[in-house]
């Protein structure tokens, strides 16, 4: 067994929205490298969840601990906001579903990409455009679009784009949600491609949230699967699609229609 | 059973007992396993006898921890230490998949768009084998299955049965696991590929690796297992397997 | 030139004005945000700005900042784009010495306060000197980051990225930084400041200078300040560094070679000079000697007079 530090660690994490139990109780570790997948209809509460566990949604109880390069975890809501935005934007990533919600869409292709960059420092233009362009590249992205902005790309082109400016810092986390709803059929599959040979490949840990269980086999090595807030079910991502034990679970996965 | 004091034992479970709950069908409960257990040793091939629908495949699906199970022990022997899969951790599980037990399943589970040499590497490059290695043990293995090398650039969801199955085999073996849990791994496949297949299991056997096999084919059966298992005697004592 | 001093009392005496216009209260208010903006370099301290005798765009924030800390010895001078003659410029030193009744000059030299729209003197400044600088838009963020409260942050936590951003797009489009005017700066090695509109010419003017820089924007109600002897460095890459306009002649009155020149069409057939955007300045040289090649050209001497409304 790897002996690596746990990378986030969440205990007993609620949130409630009046009546409504958005988040109930729910508790996870997540290891480096690890993609974990997070499955429910609407009004599950797992893009509740994703919020706050990237910081971005303070939870009403709970902790989530997040263990940084040096192996110091802190909680993530007992740190400064200058520490956490700074976090958000080198140690992890977050793709949302309409990317136009996580570009620049005025900016270049190649400025979305170096911004991170520009962010933590870098003052070489030469350098930071060279690092872009490998990022074009890795998100099979043409290269010669590097200084279009990305208002003139397709959905596809704009979600490979929001994936090369979060990945460029490095980062060890990275949250996506639904990163493949609202595209095609064709272009959601070479997406999701791309999705897969870049975690393996950076090693990077994963939290993806969807309603899709192809996308769920496909990307995530453990799955949970939530309902009200709860989480019923949880496993490797196997386990809970060929062998499903909760009620919920069960009928999720009977629903999927067979093409 | 072969005799246990020379070799390692390398799967060994113990009490194992399996039911499914339909809860979208009126919550019918339908027991597989109750108590069953079953010994392993390194260099054995076990295969697992029985009519259809006599839990064979539930069975190695288990073993892989694929299927969970309410009652029982699994373990493998992973990195020197018998290991409990029932137990253990998903990630420890992961790590065993990774290292320690390998699975030929029936049918390939197509991941589209990706290319055979791709598929059959993969096992090696999730050990942290570099590409160009990976890709050229793949290659070795590709054709001593027999797939054609005009094929290796293509994903395999358009091959037939049999070349599906083969890219199964190659993927299931290049890594060279100490484990392997192989279900039909014949199927579809002619007699010279029939050959090979067995070619394969006997190496592994030589290398020492335990092998379980559901083997339809009593020629293949009888030509590389050491024991069989016989599922009629475990199954459960409602009689119904799922 | 020599100060002039106007009075404009009525028959008892009074101007009919509080000193410099602002009542005291405001003047108190608008000083203890100045310290305050001195005291951390380049950070806009929002002010109650006043309604003014002009309409906002005129230099409202300027005159309020002048206002605050004129006394009756001071010696004003107010320039636009580098003129003294100009109406904008005429006006407010008009102002000052009829609700102040402050000594005024065109000579840069003579001036312990000097309001500027856009320019920054040539000749170099004194630590007796302030300069006061009029302000359109404060916010160097202004057309990158929509969100006030984005804003906000970014510079209560330093992450000017987006900045550098900017100057990215610049490159990548025109293959250099093309901002020309209002290049934003660096104060301090902390907060991010927009300059006001003055050339880039006029950047390293501001770098360690021995005066006191105030800036003011009255409609958008801030103030902001670079102490003496503060570091002020331009925004740029390593790989392009931040750089001046030059000019292929010099100026055709005085002829110099290193001061900000304006381009000013002679006639209807295009002929053209380039001469000093500082009149004062160029004023100096030539009363100095200098001459510079258009120096008897009866059209350029002509146009002397009316540089003021090229400018």
């Amino acid at each position: 067994m790897p002996d690596d530090d746990v990378l986030l660690h969440v205990e007993h994490v609620s949130k409630t929205f009046g009546e409504i139990h958005a988040c109930d109780d729910v508790s996870f570790d997540l290891w480096p490298g690890e993609v974990l997948g997070i499955v429910g209809e609407s009004g599950s509460g797992k893009t509740t969840l994703l919020k706050c566990l990237a910081g971005r949604e303070e939870p009403d109880s709970g902790l989530i601990s997040y263990t940084n390069r040096r192996g110091e975890a802190s909680d993530i809501f007992a740190m400064s906001e200058p520490e956490r935005r700074m976090l958000a934007r080198t140690d992890w990533g977050f793709v949302h579903q309409n990317p136009r919600d996580g570009l620049r869409l005025d900016i270049t292709a190649g400025g979305n990409i170096g911004e991170r960059l520009m962010m933590v420092g870098a003052r070489h233009y030469g350098n930071i455009r060279e690092e872009a362009e490998t990022w074009m590249n890795r998100v099979e992205l043409e290269f010669g679009r590097i200084d279009s902005p990305p208002r003139t790309f397709s959905g596809g082109m704009q979600q490979r784009l929001q994936i090369a400016r979060n990945l460029v810092s490095g980062p060890r986390l990275v949250f996506m949600d639904e990163p493949t709803g609202g595209l095609d059929v064709s272009v959601q599959a070479r997406l999701l491609d791309l999705l897969r040979e870049l975690v393996r490949e950076l090693q990077v840990a994963v939290v993806i949230v969807t309603h899709d269980l192809a996308v769920a086999r496909l990307l995530s090595d453990r799955l949970m699967v939530m309902r009200r807030g709860a989480v019923v079910e949880s496993g490797l991502t196997d386990q809970v699609l060929d062998d499903p034990q909760h009620e919920y679970s069960q009928l999720l996965v009977s629903s999927i229609l067979q093409v | 059973m072969a005799s246990k004091t020379e070799t390692q034992t390398m799967i060994e479970v113990s009490g194992l007992s399996k039911a499914f709950v339909l809860h979208t069908q009126g919550s019918t409960r339908i027991s597989v396993f109750e108590g069953l257990s079953m010994e392993v040793g390194a260099g054995e091939c076990m295969a697992l006898d029985g009519p259809s629908g006599a839990g064979k495949s539930t069975l190695m699906r288990i073993l892989y921890a694929n299927y969970r199970i309410d009652r029982g022990r699994i373990k493998v022997r992973h990195k020197g230490e018998m290991v409990d899969l029932a137990s253990s951790a998903p990630r420890m599980v992961l790590e065993v998949r990774r290292r320690t037990l390998g699975y030929v399943s029936q049918f390939l589970r197509v991941i589209p768009r990706v290319a055979t040499l791709d598929v059959v590497s993969e096992p090696l490059r999730a050990l942290g084998v570099e590409e160009a290695e990976a890709h050229d043990r793949a290659r070795t293995m590709l054709a001593r299955v027999n797939v054609p090398e005009r094929l290796w650039g293509l994903a395999p969801a358009t091959f037939s049965g049999g070349e599906q199955q083969r890219v199964n085999v190659a993927r299931g073996f290049v890594a060279e696991l100490p484990i392997l849990l192989l279900d039909e791994p014949t199927a579809s496949l002619d007699a010279i590929n029939r050959q090979c297949v067995m070619g394969l299991i006997d190496e592994a056997k030589t290398r020492g690796a335990a092998v379980v096999g559901i083997f339809h084919d009593h020629e293949v059966r009888d030509a590389v297992a050491d024991s069989v298992f016989d599922m009629r005697e475990t199954l459960a004592a409602s009689g119904e397997a799922a | 030139m020599s100060a002039r001093k106007r009075k404009t009392r009525d028959a008892d005496g009074e101007t009919g004005y509080n000193f410099a216009y602002l009542d005291e209260q405001t003047k108190r208010m608008i000083r203890r945000c100045i310290l305050k903006a001195v005291a951390v370099p380049g950070y806009q301290v929002p002010f109650g700005s006043r309604e003014m005798p002009l309409p906002y765009g005129w230099g409202t924030g300027g005159i309020q900042v002048t206002a605050s800390i004129i006394g009756r010895d001071d010696i004003l001078k107010v320039i636009d784009q580098g003129s003294d003659d100009t109406t904008n410029a005429v006006s407010i030193r008009a102002f000052f010495a009829k609700t102040a009744d402050v000594a005024t000059t065109e000579e840069t030299s003579r001036a312990s306060v000097i309001q500027t729209r856009h320019r920054i003197p040539e000749r170099k400044l004194r630590a007796d000197q302030i300069l006061v600088y009029q302000v359109p838009i404060p916010e160097p963020l202004r057309f990158l980051e929509p969100r006030e409260t984005e804003c906000r942050k970014v510079h209560a936590y330093s992450e000017y990225g987006v900045m550098q951003v900017k100057l990215y797009e610049d490159i990548a489009r025109y293959g250099r930084i093309t901002t020309a005017y209002a290049y934003p700066v660096r104060v301090d090695d902390r907060y991010i400041m927009d300059p006001s509109p003055i050339p880039k010419f006029d950047n390293p003017k501001m770098d360690n200078s021995p005066a006191l820089q105030l800036f003011g924007a009255g409609r958008e109600k801030r103030i902001y300040a670079i102490p003496p002897y503060t570091k002020v460095h331009s925004l740029d890459f390593d790989d392009h560094p931040f750089d001046v306009e030059t000019w292929e002649e010099p100026c055709g009155l005085c002829g110099a070679t290193d001061s900000f020149l304006d381009e000013i069409i002679l006639d209807d057939q295009g002929a053209r000079m380039f001469a000093c955007s500082d009149s004062s300045f160029c004023t100096s040289r030539r009363a100095e000697g200098h001459t510079g090649p258009l120096s008897e050209d009866p059209l350029a001497q002509a146009s002397e007079g009316g540089r003021a409304n090229a400018g």
